[in-house]
């Protein structure tokens, strides 16, 4: 569905259903040079289990209009935004790589919007390695094929899809052609700057899902220690690792990344029960 | 944009889309003999067939052994992915029964595998989808030929009785402005010759039952999606990829899938309804010969260069149709767009007519008679006296061969034997002719 954000057309995935009111709702944030696509699987499993599901194309990304917004800041005041239009209410906020940043930062600004959090393929701070950067500006073609070479485990990179017929590095680098120029640079300058990530994680009072991938080499789940250690002891924190998936374990375990997300939203129901 | 490979096509072309069983460690891929698989819960049924969890339902739909070839053959050429079907024919047909119904148009080259002449020419019109047929080469004839209700730009990487060459990337520009689909067959190069989607193509079909086999032991088809048209952008021309179907729980294909829409219309409605499905059994039988695709492809151009270097100097040979040979009008394409050789196909034509043409073939022991190409054994079919035999002189002309070719599917024996063979062949007709 198109929603209208500070004047500018958003796109939004549903689950492949129509939002109910009453519901509690699952907002989904792609990563870097991505768009909702990357969550439809795990879309479409709340939607049919009393969920509504608010998967937005970020701005300037897929079929949402610009500008892009160019910090994580900037971002998470933009997904504030988006959840007033769409006027959720109990929201499970989950994010994936650069967009658990958005989500741990959106969270943070916006406390009462947000009843529970999922950081997945996440680290704080989240530096993108100077080549890769420069690739990003400099060489697109290179920029996507090192993405790829980090993202998926071992297993992935040959194939073995858990979606038959399916050669997911090849649709993760068409997903980032698609993307216009420039999209994914600003996205890693966006992760590689943002400092908050401490900061952020303190303020943060809400159940929150730390959600790693074994044999990931983008966000590795020892990594994600110091920004678990951010988080204040009165939040209630879980951390799960997925085996024999790497970064991009939406597509290379999705099953498991649902069971992931959907164990956590069972397991906190007084949160997500809908505010009067 | 060319999708980069995680590895060069040998190693793809034996580990691409499978790693061992993880239950019973078998490092050949197993062969998944099963209608259905066995849901965890009603809730995990459901979940498959509303495509909330990835898994395979029943076998027509998908299959594990079929989706190791898919994955093999998308890793190979720079797709998004593929889908096996019975037949290189009904690869085809998935392909176009995706795109259009009735009203639907086509532009498609006019050289093309007859089986393919025949579904276009013949058959798809009694559906109400029509087709205009140009020739290979004439870029200005292709545009020209495009109206508004094209869905589809067609042709052959390597096209047929000529051995035309598509001029893949100038027919992709072509058909990028028009904002419509270029598909090629790429039958008779393999992603070992020739790569059409990072020429510019769209989508790849294959014949798996010739070169990607290449034993002759099984029929099957491949379907390849470049991921690379924005159905999106097309201002409305696919509605079966950019409009709610009733059919599949009201999906929106582009909107769940922008990359591979085309790929997920194409298994959700087309090899569910129609059902022309691969038997697991031959999907690892391709996959088998897949394994050394790419050493046969090498042998396959070898001998073919030998047999032409030997042909062409032969006084009983009026003249040999090779894309790699001077003559033949497409030699520069040939030279650009297919670098490492031009397959193992080619036609030759004797001096004598149709009776040297039978004497030929008949005279020949190591080459099979035959209707087939792509198989490890060399084939040879006469045209004029099988596949053609009711057409005049005249006729044959018009469709580009006459009646002394010969059409060879060059094998991977030793050359010098299939020389041997060829002069045995050779002799007889000229003795025949005298």
């Amino acid at each position: 569905m198109k929603l209208t954000v500070s004047g500018k057309s958003v796109y939004c995935y549903t689950g492949g259903r129509a939002n109910q009111p009453g519901r509690p709702t699952l907002v989904l944030i792609h990563g870097a040079g991505h768009d909702h696509s990357v969550w439809t699987l795990q879309s479409r499993y709340f939607a049919t289990h009393g969920w509504n599901v608010l998967v937005p194309d970020l701005p300037g990304h897929g079929q949402s209009e610009g500008p892009q917004r160019e910090s994580i800041a900037e971002l998470a005041d933009w997904v504030g935004a988006l959840l007033d239009t769409a006027g959720t209410g109990a929201t499970l906020l989950a994010g994936h790589s650069m967009g658990s940043l958005v989500a741990l930062e959106t969270a943070a600004r916006f406390p009462d919007k947000v009843s529970l959090l999922a950081l997945i393929g996440s680290v704080a701070p989240m530096p993108v390695a100077p080549p890769l950067l420069e690739a990003t500006l400099s060489n697109r073609d290179k920029a996507h094929a090192m993405i790829n070479q980090w993202s998926y485990a071992p297993r992935s990179q040959l194939g073995s899809s858990s979606i038959p017929g399916m050669n997911l590095t090849a649709v993760n680098e068409r997903l980032m052609q698609r993307q216009g120029h420039g999209v994914l640079h600003r996205d890693m300058s966006a992760c590689n700057a943002y400092a908050g990530g401490f900061e952020a994680a303190a303020r943060v009072r809400c159940p929150t899902l730390l959600l790693s991938a074994a044999q990931d080499r983008m966000t590795p789940p020892k990594a994600i220690t110091p920004l678990a250690e951010a988080f204040g002891r009165e939040t209630p924190l879980r951390k799960l690792v997925i085996p024999a998936a790497g970064h991009a374990m939406m597509a290379e375990a999705p099953g498991a990344v649902l069971e992931g997300l959907w164990n956590f939203a069972g397991a906190f129901p007084s949160s997500i029960q809908e505010r009067p | 944009m060319p999708i980069h490979r995680n590895a060069g096509a040998d190693t793809l072309a034996l580990h691409a889309g499978q790693t061992p069983d993880p239950v019973h460690r078998s490092r050949a891929t197993p062969i998944h003999f099963t209608t259905s698989y066995v849901f965890e819960s009603g809730d995990h049924a459901a979940a498959l067939f509303n495509q909330e969890r990835a898994g395979h339902v029943y076998s027509r739909i998908s299959n594990p052994t079929n989706a190791v070839l898919e994955e093999r053959i998308a890793a190979l050429d720079g797709g998004v992915g593929a889908i096996a079907c019975a037949s290189g024919q009904a690869a085809l047909t998935l392909a176009i029964t995706t795109l259009m119904g009735s009203g639907g148009h086509i532009v498609a080259s006019r050289s093309l595998y007859g089986g393919s002449h025949n579904l276009l020419g013949y058959t798809l019109p009694r559906f109400g989808i029509e087709t205009t047929f140009v020739p290979a080469g004439d870029a200005d004839a292709w545009r020209a030929a495009i109206r508004t209700n094209t869905r589809l730009l067609f042709g052959e990487s390597i096209g047929n009785p000529g051995l035309e060459v598509l001029d893949i990337p100038t027919l992709a520009q072509i058909a990028r402005d028009a904002h419509l689909p270029l598909m090629v067959d790429a039958t008779l190069v393999t992603p070992i010759l020739q790569c059409p989607i990072d020429l510019g193509a769209n989508i790849v079909m294959h014949s798996a039952t010739k070169y990607l086999g290449g034993h002759g032991v099984a029929i099957g088809g491949l379907l390849v999606d470049g991921g690379n048209f924005d159905w999106e952008a097309s201002e409305g021309r696919f509605p079966t990829l950019t409009e709610p179907y009733e059919g599949f729980h009201g999906m929106d294909f582009a909107e769940e899938s922008p990359i591979a829409a085309f790929l997920l219309r194409a298994r959700r409605e087309g090899l569910r309804d129609f059902g022309a499905c691969l038997s697991p059994m031959n999907a690892f039988q391709i996959l088998q010969g897949m394994e050394t695709l790419g050493l046969r492809m090498e042998r396959h151009v070898a001998n073919a260069r030998a047999l032409v270097e030997h042909l062409v100097k032969h006084p009983f040979v009026e003249s040999v149709s090779w894309p790699e040979l001077d003559s033949h009008p497409d030699k520069a394409l040939a030279t650009r767009l297919l670098p490492q050789g031009c397959g193992g196909v080619f036609s030759f034509s004797l001096k004598g007519g149709r009776k040297a043409g039978s004497t030929f073939i008949e005279g020949l022991r190591l080459f099979s008679h035959l209707a087939n190409v792509g198989d490890a054994k060399s084939l040879a079919i006469h045209p004029a006296s099988t596949t053609h035999f009711r057409m005049s002189a005249e006729s044959l002309l018009a469709a580009g061969i006459t009646e002394g070719t010969i059409r060879l599917s060059t094998g991977l024996e030793t050359a010098a034997d299939l020389i041997e063979d060829l002069d045995r062949g050779l002799y007889a007709a000229q003795k025949a002719s005298a």
